[in-house]
């Protein structure tokens, strides 16, 4: 028999290189040893800005929601031993549920363990077999993944391109294969390099062609518009919207997602989808955390305004030094394109070591096989952080990015 | 429009020279993923190139059972039959 752990060659191959390069440490092994605050913590010793958590609101610390949490404990226990559709729901998801469907201004909402689990919840709760769904090519592996369990036909369209998606859709009506509906699956910030979709020219396509659209605001629930209800609600197009999906573990400072919707059967997806049916229901301290959280982004938009203003002033830093961005309008995701794939792993390893924490991404996780060092913004960052974290690029990355063969 | 297999595994051959980064010599029997060593992105990619430079659909779905390139072969032509 040949070895099951075979076909992995190359990839533990590419890994040890990883680990040559940066004297045994790597992404993947990287502990935090202890949290000083939402932007600090010890990695190796040293104290770190940490610039690469998603802790898009820096809520991780409120004093509210570990207050919540740690009553959620003592009054419901560690976990909940058993899935929602079994066991039984916990007046917390309940409650989550609905402030959540508030906050987002929809009639129905339902909350999932894990963010992952709320895209293949939704999609494959949503989509069928006879279903067409259309997946923009950079989506998250999330939505991937959910289009395979649906088992719909899957067509992929160009990466925020809304006349290769109308052209697709032409396609397949030409075609006289399709079948039953269609679904449309966006994201609001895509989590590489920190572009928006340009949703209104969507949806001119979803009034010539109709379907079902599916926004996936993970990187921009809590972030977003006027009252943090995503890019749906700063392109003013919440109307057009039919699903919304997002997670707790960025902007919420917790783990777990949710789907939201105002169709009348929306409720039927807790019968079908199986990412929701088959798993165990959120911890209640991780519910509560959650809806504490929710609150404090529905009560305190300066927190909003805080993360605009250090998302702008780090793009424009990082402009100053000349690096090449993602994306020209600046999100809480700022990406800087790195050199060949040893360069940008010898400088995320400078960067650690010179005291920020950044995450490295590399193809095929990223477009365009581009290596990234990738930023996200807090809005507990203080100038000083934001400020330090540029002058460290200027030192590491600046006039440093054209590609070399090693490092 | 009745391209000939020939006409497009030589078609095939061009679109995925652009992925084909080690530049191995591609025929029928080559397997598209493990051969030319290119990730999952790469081929969804190549087929997106495809499906324009035909003016066809290949659902994503379709191509579990894809492999080589004679297997894409057969998917284009069975594509172009359908619909038009």
């Amino acid at each position: 028999m040949v070895d099951l752990f075979e076909k992995y060659g190359d990839i533990a191959q590419r890994h040890a290189k990883m680990l040559e390069l940066t004297g045994g440490e790597n992404a993947v092994s990287l502990t935090m040893e202890q949290f000083l605050s939402p932007t600090r913590a010890i990695i190796g010793g040293r104290e770190t800005i940490l610039a690469g958590t998603n802790n898009y609101m820096g809520i991780t610390f409120d004093p509210d929601c570990i207050e919540a949490g740690k009553k959620a404990l003592e009054e419901f226990g560690t976990g909940t031993t058993g899935s929602r559709i079994a066991n039984g729901s916990y007046v917390l998801h309940r409650e989550l549920e609905q402030e959540l469907a508030r906050f987002l201004n929809r009639k129905h909402c339902i909350a999932f363990t894990t963010g992952y689990q709320a895209n293949l919840g939704m999609i494959a709760g949503l989509a069928g077999p006879n279903d067409t769904v259309f997946l923009d090519a950079d989506s998250h592996s999330s939505i991937y993944d959910g289009c395979a369990l649906s088992g719909a036909r899957l067509v992929r369209f160009r990466h925020n391109d809304p006349d290769d998606l109308d052209k697709r859709l032409t396609r397949l009506a030409r075609s006289g294969e399709e079948k039953g509906g269609r679904l449309v699956v966006l994201e609001g910030i895509y989590s590489m390099l920190g572009d928006r979709a340009p949703l209104r020219d969507f949806i001119e396509v979803k009034r010539r062609h109709g379907f079902g659209l599916l926004v996936d605001e993970a990187h921009s629930f809590g972030v977003l518009g006027e009252n943090g209800r995503g890019l749906q609600e700063e392109a003013g197009v919440e109307d057009e919207v039919d699903f919304v999906v997002g997670t707790f573990s960025k902007s919420v400072g917790a783990i777990g997602g949710f789907g939201a919707g105002d169709h009348p059967m929306f409720e039927i997806l807790r019968y079908v989808s199986r990412p929701y049916m088959f798993t165990a229901s959120s911890s209640p301290s991780s519910a509560a955390t959650a809806l504490a959280a929710v609150r404090k982004l529905a009560a305190e938009p300066e927190r909003r305004d805080r993360l605009r203003h250090n998302s702008a002033r780090l793009h424009a830093g990082f402009k100053a030094l000349g690096l090449e961005l993602g994306c020209d309008v600046p999100s809480p995701v700022i990406a800087v394109r790195g050199p060949d794939e040893p360069g940008t792993i010898a400088m995320w390893h400078a960067l650690l070591h010179a005291g920020v924490y950044v995450n490295i991404a590399l193809p095929p996780g990223t477009p365009g096989k581009v290596c990234l060092l990738r930023c996200s913004v807090s809005a507990a960052h203080t100038d000083a952080d934001i400020d330090r974290i540029i002058e460290l690029f200027g030192q590491v990355v600046a006039g440093r990015t054209e590609a070399r063969a090693a490092v | 429009m009745a391209e000939s297999p020939e006409q497009i595994f030589s078609e095939l051959c061009r679109l995925i020279e652009p992925f084909n980064s080690k530049g191995i010599t591609v025929t029928l029997d080559t397997d598209i993923a493990a051969d030319l060593n290119i990730d999952s992105v790469a081929v969804m990619d190549f087929v997106m190139e495809i499906e324009d430079r035909f003016d066809i659909d290949i659902p994503l779905n379709l191509l579990a059972e894809t492999h080589t390139m004679r297997d894409l072969v057969g998917v284009v032509q069975q594509r172009m039959g359908q619909g038009s």
